[in-house]
């Protein structure tokens, strides 16, 4: 069986800095690293095919320097990768990004055979939108699994899938036939360690680089910022409160004189939380 | 929406967005601001009605009207759907009624909600950012080709009419304001408990729009087999708690994270953590708070050895007194906290855990 799992090289977001004075993003030394999320993706079709047997395929879209996270995914074990890369992608919203991709993953199924399976991260950390899987699976006439914590049945023979999704209040069972899209949740397994011939393997490894033209891709206007519905009106750092902190001094205090300070200061600020914290305590 | 940081360098891509065209013509006649009310097992989701106060403020200011869209498996439910988005501020209800759409699946929502679309043309469509909405909501807008920004921390009109969706952006360093000028619907999600719910009005009530489904359960391929509903013991209620305490990478071990449990539990409240927490493993995912976790609203939130970084900062806004402690006086935190202490977590939180325990003891006895 063939799996292709789309995945994101993001920022490091725990490590971006922004310039006090023009507000802008200080990229340079900011370590890029696959999207989180997409890890569980990816695992989840490492799995199925050590079970199945097949082949996955790791697809992103982005600048060249995005080849270092597809490297990565085949040291953990891919098969191939293919990075879709053209100046044309610049500014792409959501909706652009999944026109892109989806071309991609026809020309993927062309080249290498139709995945039963496309697999995403449930979002990324940068964007946080969650919609370029959805986008992706209406695109193509994929059936839509998102947020799923498990897979239970898969008959590659008759072509059916069942798997636990994650909704409001609890978990959908939900059987449908392939080829599917899944978005995985987090935290659903481990990812594994590459081995060393994985390592070695990854190094040697020629990575698939397609431009727009190569992925089939000839209605250009449906690509970045011209096939992006949504403009970025404005771009700001959030204002400090009009209300200043008020700060309980620490200095010269006991911790324990300290905690009594803050808590009268709580009271005062939330007179009515006592009541209901005292009826709290009388209902223990 | 965004996904993507579009350029490095914000102020270009702000700069180059800002011509303003004509609407084509045929968008001309959308009109109106549109909430999908969510309900499943019978329960509207708050979110939808926090999301009809925000809309019936959009709708005002764009002198047009607000609907809410009832998607149900059967009329009961249709009907106390609708009269609870009535209550809550829409003065019309678009309502489909059909066994098929009991259970939520994407195909058969994604079919409703595009044919009201097409017949109706609203001009602003918001769902609530949930698992349901943010699985509809990507669906629709690629069918429809329209723009879609997730997550907004809030809504506006700007002076031209159109619909602004303020986001957090770059991992949450940034807030940065979208917009869909030349399609329509312009579409967005909010999470829960970004807005605040709007006070219910007992008996107020609307005109109701029934529309056919003109679907049969054999044209949809996927089936729920089942729903397994959570118990309640393992929610962690942490959106909708009155008291929240939390922690982040200031308590430096996963032990000692104990600190903020011991305090909640001695005010009845809730606890959870910042992002870092979680993907550390020191608490489970459905206990983080902030943008891409839990956005709560409680009457006290204590912050213990967290920053503050905007994205936990979007997530805990709306709380009415927010506490602070952080070793760190320049942390972000404390732009934004009512109250501050410039301590070290790991020694304050026991000696508060004592303090209002011994506090609502002697009270207690006393009372």
């Amino acid at each position: 069986m063939h799996i292709v799992v789309c995945l994101k090289q993001v920022p490091d977001s725990a490590q971006i800095r922004v310039h006090p004075v023009t507000n802008t993003i200080m990229r340079q030394g900011v370590p890029t690293i696959i999207n989180p999320y997409d890890l569980f993706a990816l695992e989840e079709a490492l799995r199925l095919r050590d079970r199945l047997g097949g082949e996955v395929t790791v697809l992103t879209m982005g600048p060249l320097m995005a080849e270092d996270s597809l490297r990565k995914a085949l040291t953990f074990g891919a098969d191939r990768a293919v990075l879709l890369t053209d100046r044309s992608f610049a500014g792409s919203d959501t909706l652009a990004t999944s026109y892109a991709l989806s071309m991609a993953l026809t020309k993927i199924g062309q080249e290498f055979g139709g995945p039963p399976i496309v697999f995403t991260g449930k979002q990324t950390i940068d964007g946080d939108t969650a919609q370029v899987g959805p986008g992706i699976a209406k695109r193509l006439g994929l059936n839509q699994l998102t947020y799923v914590a498990r897979i239970c049945d898969l008959d590659p023979q008759a072509g059916t899938i069942s798997v636990e999704r994650r909704a409001e209040g609890g978990v959908q069972v939900l059987e449908t036939r392939m080829p599917v899209l899944i978005t995985m949740l987090e935290g659903t397994n481990e990812m594994r360690r590459g081995s060393l011939d994985d390592a070695y393997r990854a190094a040697r490894s020629q990575i698939v680089k397609w431009s727009a033209a190569d992925a089939g891709i000839t209605e250009l206007a449906k690509c970045g910022l011209k096939g992006s519905p949504t403009i970025v009106k404005k771009v700001f750092a959030p204002q400090a409160r009009a209300e200043k902190v008020q700060h309980i001094a620490s200095s010269d205090l006991s911790t324990d004189a300290l905690a009594a300070n803050v808590m009268a200061a709580i009271f005062q600020k939330q007179p009515a939380l006592e009541g209901d914290l005292l009826r709290f305590a009388a209902g223990q | 929406m965004s996904d993507a940081p579009k350029t490095d360098t914000p102020k270009t891509a702000a700069g180059r967005a800002g011509t303003k065209r004509e609407l084509p013509e045929h968008f001309k006649a959308y009109r109106h601001v549109w909430v999908v009310i969510e309900c499943e097992h019978g329960i509207v989701h708050p979110v939808s009605l926090e999301l009809l106060g925000e809309g019936r403020k959009l709708a005002d200011k764009r002198g047009v009207e607000l609907a809410g869209v009832v998607l149900a498996g059967d009329p009961l439910t249709a009907a106390q759907v609708s009269a609870a988005a009535f209550e809550h501020g829409a003065d019309l209800a678009y309502v489909i009624t059909d066994p098929i759409l009991a259970h939520y699946r994407n195909e058969s929502y994604t079919r409703a909600m595009t044919d009201l679309v097409n017949s109706y043309k609203p001009e602003i469509l918001l769902l609530g950012a949930t698992n349901l909405g943010r699985d509809l909501a990507g669906s629709v807008a690629t069918t429809l080709l329209t723009g879609l920004t997730a997550d907004c921390t809030e809504l506006a009109i700007d002076d031209e009419g159109s619909l602004a969706a303020t986001r957090p952006t770059f991992g949450g360093s940034l807030l940065c304001t979208i917009m869909t000028l030349n399609y329509r619907p312009q579409m967005a999600t909010v999470r829960p408990r970004v807005m605040s719910l709007p006070e219910r009005q007992p008996g107020r009530w609307g005109r109701i729009v029934e529309h056919p489904l003109n679907l049969t359960e054999a044209d949809i391929i996927t089936k729920v087999l089942r729903f397994v509903a959570d118990r309640e013991s393992d929610k962690a209620q942490l959106a909708y708690a009155d008291i929240v305490v939390a922690g982040g990478l200031g308590l430096r071990s996963a032990e000692n994270f104990q600190l903020v449990r011991s305090l909640a539990e001695v005010l009845g409240a809730e606890y959870g953590g910042s992002r870092p927490l979680v993907q550390k493993g020191w608490i489970g995912a459905d206990r983080q708070i902030g943008q891409t976790g839990k956005t709560i609203r409680p009457k006290l939130y204590i912050a213990a050895g967290i920053s503050g970084a905007i994205q936990h900062r979007v997530g805990v806004e709306g709380a009415d007194t927010i506490v602070a402690i952080n070793t760190d006086p320049k942390a972000p935190i404390f732009e934004f906290a009512h109250l501050g202490v410039v301590a070290d977590a790991i020694e304050l939180l026991p000696a508060l855990t004592r303090a209002f325990r011994a506090h609502l003891s002697v009270n207690r006895l006393a009372g």
